[in-house]
């Protein structure tokens, strides 16, 4: 095929592309159905052979169906409710206060060589280290996990985003410059939409992290949430409503993941313009 | 004069080394002058562009644009860069008018100025395009359009063209010598190819290598269009070609 101009070339790309995209679509859901229907298998012959009690490996029904038990009793949204509403809080003040002082610190060096410093030294720390140190202080109750939230997610999305200002092409500014850009013009105009595909790229690791550490905290005297379920089934052998909840929370933390792909796709539109 | 030049010298300190980048360089251009800086790489010629601009401050002597000194970039001298640098967030019509917006021109006139430039330039097609979406050489007809639609006296081009294959390289050429016959800006330019210079120039100051000053300028008696392949473009280009290859020779020592 002879393509001899760009916009050829991107026809050629739109047109090329579906059905490819469409091959590896059927690829995806193809392998979800194959381990679905392993564990099922699993579950099935354990189910019949009983090799040891098929409590421990419960198949995707049972799971379900303990699933759909506790929706009939009414608890399971309670209990999803109260974990993304500490996630949902804690993962936004996380982000207000990464952004704030990340563009603060990307800016301006005398305050990077204030707060970066600090910063190195806790962020190798493993949050859930400090944990206990949250609930010393501020309680088991919901201020403890909603601030321990915000404390995990802040590190990513702080270094990111001042990644995102210090990173930027001097050139850039210095086009705008030449156009008449004054430093408040320059911040917004410039720096900010050029640090945008890396402060998305930390908002997603914060909302990833975001479910990561919710469940420990949740372990620890929380009395809902999707963390207690497991904690919970934990104590009482209730293995489908343990493997339960780590599905949902697996569910919430792809649906938390899409939502930000699904922003960016919108926002940096112009790199994969079509 | 439109832009003066005393006294110019810059030094740069690299690894506890100072090296003399440009020379006691005095440099007169009028208003609507297209003057080409020519001479070898490391000549210091990008360096007295930068400086004109305000990007980098002299380490002696001064730069006046209409008798006042220069102390930072502005709006009154567009810049055209080597590597294009636009915004690539920004349409092609979002990145011409960058700099209207920033003077608060009412969005009726932006949307008639973006037109007339992207029309001056040949892209009124692509206006809605984002700059991954073009060639380099659309890339620097959008940044010469942004230059341009801002309404500045004099514009600054730093090898606009040094970056594109031969064949788009002449037509950009030839375009840029159409708007400078209809915009009548006042032009410096700095290009390391002769045939460049001798097309587009009034005036050709040929600069020496490092440290950089001037050697030698040529005020170019040719018509307004000109024709590549004429006796007199030719007889200039090769004497400037032995004036500059002492200079390349110099460097190669």
């Amino acid at each position: 095929m002879l393509l001899s101009s760009v916009s050829e070339m991107m026809e050629w790309g739109v047109r090329g592309a579906p059905a490819t995209r469409r091959a590896a679509l059927s690829w995806r859901v193809s392998s979800l159905m194959a381990f679905l229907a392993l564990w099922s298998l699993a579950g099935g012959l354990v189910e019949a052979t009983r090799p040891f009690n098929p409590l421990f490996l419960p198949a995707p029904w049972v799971v379900i169906g303990a699933l759909l038990e506790l929706a009939h009793k009414g608890q399971l949204w309670v209990h999803v409710a109260a974990t993304l509403e500490r996630v949902a809080v804690g993962f936004a003040a996380g982000a207000v206060l990464a952004l704030a002082l990340g563009l603060l610190a990307g800016q301006i060096r005398a305050v990077r060589n204030v707060v970066e410093p600090v910063i190195e030294l806790l962020r190798p720390i493993p949050p859930l280290a400090v944990l206990p140190l949250f609930i010393v202080w501020v309680g088991i109750g919901e201020a403890s996990k909603v601030g321990f939230i915000t404390y995990a997610t802040f590190f990513p999305m702080f270094v990111t985003t001042v990644h995102g200002v210090t990173q930027i092409d001097g050139r850039l500014l210095r086009a705008a410059q030449s156009l008449g850009a004054r430093p408040r013009h320059l911040f917004l105009r410039v720096i900010l939409p050029a640090a945008l595909p890396d402060v998305l790229t930390g908002l997603r690791l914060g909302v990833a992290l975001s479910f990561f550490v919710i469940v420990i905290s949740e372990f620890v005297g929380a009395e809902s949430g999707l963390g207690y379920l497991i904690n919970d089934g934990r104590n009482f052998f209730l293995v489908p409503q343990m493997l339960g909840a780590a599905v949902l929370l697996g569910l919430l933390g792809y649906a938390g993941n899409a939502l930000v792909r699904v922003l960016e796709r919108r926002v940096l539109r112009w790199q994969h313009p079509r | 004069m439109k832009i003066d030049v005393r006294g110019l010298s810059r030094t740069f300190v690299a690894a506890g080394r100072e090296t003399p980048a440009l020379l006691d360089v005095d440099l007169e251009v009028a208003e609507h002058e297209f003057v080409c800086l020519l001479g070898p790489s490391g000549c210091g010629k990008s360096t007295l562009l930068n400086i004109v601009a305000g990007f980098l401050r002299p380490s002696a002597g001064e730069v006046l644009v209409d008798g006042r000194p220069v102390t930072g970039p502005g709006a009154d001298r567009g810049v055209v860069f080597q590597e294009y640098v636009l915004f690539p967030w920004l349409t092609v019509a979002g990145n011409v008018e960058f700099g209207l917006q920033l003077k608060g021109t009412p969005a009726s006139e932006r949307r008639a100025i973006v037109a007339r430039y992207l029309e001056l330039v040949g892209l009124a097609a692509h206006a809605e395009k984002f700059p991954v979406q073009l060639s380099g050489g659309m890339k620097q007809r959008v940044a010469i359009a942004r230059a341009l639609a801002n309404s500045p006296e004099i514009i600054l081009m730093d090898e606009p063209f040094g970056a594109l294959d031969a064949q788009t390289r002449e037509v950009l050429q030839d375009e840029l010598g159409r708007i400078q016959r209809v915009e009548h800006k006042t032009v410096l330019f700095v290009t390391h190819s002769i045939r460049e210079a001798v097309y587009l120039a009034d005036r050709i100051v040929v600069m020496t290598s490092a440290p950089g000053r001037i050697k030698q300028v040529f005020t170019l008696k040719l018509p307004e269009i000109r024709d590549r392949f004429a006796p007199e473009f030719t007889h200039y280009e090769s004497e400037i070609t032995r004036v500059v290859k002492e200079e390349v020779a110099k460097v190669h020592e």
